[in-house]
């Protein structure tokens, strides 16, 4: 089988860059993401998308357009509507990076090294009624919006936390799209906890953006500040949202509900890789250990964009330039003719990563929606509540595993990615330990359920197997 | 529930549950589902209730139809192909059911 330089996964601005930097180095490289097209989240659709070539989701989202360009004309091989469900480092070295290729079929490619830049998820906001049809994440309908053009009908709430909800109701008041509410749920100490880092905050590119949006927004919706508690009601559909905000409590007739806490970094496939993650209080999230380049301590792994730590798409952009030139340097001992591209890069993660601090505090989830109450649904997958998650802490399982053991949350299908954060979180609570104390639940490979087919033909083309962990999957039939 | 803010450049008929629909070429299936008013799409594993598509990004798999005979198909991920069939509700084993304490 040939041996590649480079597989990158994820085709968002990280993957991208890091693709166009390493062709243009010289090297082989093959990317892969599991979307339709290049992009990634914040350019999702930027390529064939209902709103691609025009400027009506603002002039980020029309930078999509040039880098994509810029990566189609790199000549560099894509492999997209694949999923990478295993990347393993073998023994001399090199990397066998396992690949979904579709339900009944897989594959495994080889290559030197790799770049996971497979972005950021929603953090899960757990409400009573989330798991209702008709209640959705914020980015699940900005997806909706830029790949397909469709948008909520009749009343609609957006709720929650950060500033993409803040961003979806901009981007729907700019189409004249009604949003009857938004509840926004930060807390009231934000405001302070934010000031310290209002110096880099007013030097970002935020503050002219991010104030303009916030006009934009408040002008198009009736926004509801300081709201304590939301939840989601109705039989087998959504149909209403009640909220609480110190002693009133209102209910608002509601078809859709779009719930939003910030985002967070990706991590199940890089952990299950055995790359080193860390707790990052400030973000409240887990996070890669990475070094300048964006190598992790699996040498030739590098992982490039908010996969690696939020930083927004421009940060998202020079770390996947930066991981491409540590490739090359590790590859070919050089990463270029000289470095002034590099220090450019550099130069441009730093400014882009300002009044970042900024955000992260302004934006914070309160901790009682970090932890919610006993009769919430933290583990959609498995139907478990936080109660259940409570007892289970009380009864003594004091860490994840036990956790996910005793009561089984994170044993569904998404593998923890909607309840992972939620029971660390709650176990932290009940135990008064950090969460870099308790860790995160193990996360194995395949990181997707794979089919009994697509294991089959793994074994066809390698002759082995992606490790199977009945505990942390559940194969498709 | 939704609604469709920019006209597609053509149409393609896809199954869903044995029924004809018209829908938007190339649009995504979880996208075509909601607007052919298909809210809930599967059926939890232990409860039994009705879930639809949640993050649209392929992380929560409440998206799962069957497509063309396959199972467990993430609808968020999937495009839309002229003559595609689409089968929801399935019922997704509960763990509980399948693996010994
Ligand atoms: C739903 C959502 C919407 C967002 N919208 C915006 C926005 O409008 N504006 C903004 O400024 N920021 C937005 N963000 C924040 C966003 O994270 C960054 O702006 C930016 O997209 C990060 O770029 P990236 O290259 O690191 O990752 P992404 O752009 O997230 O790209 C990662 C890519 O990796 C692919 N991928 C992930 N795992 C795998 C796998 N196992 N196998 C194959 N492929 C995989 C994904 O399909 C995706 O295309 C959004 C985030 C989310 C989660
Ligand atoms: S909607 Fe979450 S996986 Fe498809």
């Amino acid at each position: 089988m040939t041996r590649l330089d480079l597989v990158i996964v994820g085709a968002g601005p990280a993957g991208l860059r890091a693709a166009v930097e390493a062709a243009t180095g010289g090297l082989s490289v093959m990317l892969v993401d599991e979307g339709r097209e290049p992009g990634g989240q914040i350019y999702r659709g930027s390529e064939s998308g209902a709103f691609a070539g025009t400027a009506k989701l603002g002039s980020d989202y029309a930078a999509g357009a040039v880098l994509a360009a810029a990566f189609r004309a790199s000549g560099v091989e894509a492999l997209f509507g694949a999923t990478v469900i295993q990347i393993e480092r073998e023994a001399d070295g090199s990397f066998s990076v396992s690949v979904a290729t579709g339900h009944d079929k897989a594959v495994v490619v080889r290559a030197r090294a790799v770049i996971a830049a497979t972005g950021a998820q929603e953090r899960p906001f757990p409400i009573d009624g989330w798991t209702l049809p008709g209640v959705m994440t914020a980015g699940a309908a900005q997806t909706m919006l830029k790949a397909d053009g469709v948008v909520p009908d009749g009343p609609v709430v957006l709720a929650g936390t950060g500033p993409l909800l803040y961003l979806l109701a901009a981007q729907y008041g700019a189409l004249g799209v009604a949003i009857d509410t938004l509840l926004d749920t930060a807390g009231p100490g934000n405001w302070r906890r934010a000031l310290p880092h209002v110096a880099g905050f007013l030097t970002s590119r935020y503050a002219f953006k991010g104030l303009g949006l916030l006009g934009k927004a408040l002008a198009a919706t009736r926004i509801i500040r300081g709201v304590e508690a939301v939840s989601a009601i109705g039989d087998t559909r959504l149909s209403a949202v009640t909220y609480r905000k110190g002693a009133t409590e209102r209910t608002i007739p509601a078809h859709v509900l779009l719930l939003h806490h910030g985002v967070v970094p990706q991590i199940n496939l890089t952990w299950s890789a055995g790359a080193q993650h860390r707790w990052n209080a400030a973000r409240l999230a887990f996070e890669p250990v990475r070094d300048a380049s964006g190598q992790t301590d699996v040498p030739g792994l590098f992982i490039a964009g908010d996969s690696g730590g939020i930083g927004g798409a421009q940060a998202a952009e020079a770390e996947g330039a930066l991981a491409a030139f540590g490739v090359l340097r590790m590859l070919r001992g050089t990463a270029g003719d000289d470095d002034r591209i590099e220090r450019q890069w550099r130069r441009r993660l730093a400014v882009s990563l300002r009044g970042r601090a900024f955000l992260d505090a302004l934006y914070a989830p309160r901790q009682s929606h970090l932890c919610p109450p006993d009769e919430v649904i933290v583990c959609r997958c498995e139907e478990v509540t936080a109660g259940d998650i409570r007892k289970a802490v009380r009864r003594g399982a004091m860490g994840p595993n036990q956790v996910k053991a005793f009561t089984r949350a994170g044993m569904g299908p998404c593998q923890s990615r909607m309840c992972g954060l939620t029971t660390v979180a709650i176990i932290a609570e009940e135990t008064g330990l950090s969460p870099g104390d308790i860790g995160h639940m193990r996360l194995r490979a395949p990181v997707k359920p794979v089919t009994v087919a697509q294991i089959a033909s793994l074994s066809e083309a390698d002759e082995r197997r992606p490790t199977e962990s009945p505990s942390a999957t559940r194969p498709c039939k | 529930m939704f609604r469709r803010l920019v006209e597609p450049a053509g149409h393609v008929t896809v199954t869903i549950d044995g029924r004809p629909f018209s829908v938007a070429a190339g649009e995504t299936l979880s996208t075509a589902l909601l607007l052919a008013g298909f809210a809930g799409l599967r059926r939890s594993a232990r409860l039994g209730r009705e879930r639809g598509p949640f993050c649209g990004m392929g992380v929560c798999f409440d998206c799962l139809v069957t497509i063309d005979g396959a199972a467990n198909r993430q609808a968020c991920l999937v495009r839309v192909r002229d003559g595609m069939a689409v089968q929801t509700g399935t019922r997704l084993p509960a763990l509980a059911d399948t693996v010994p304490e």
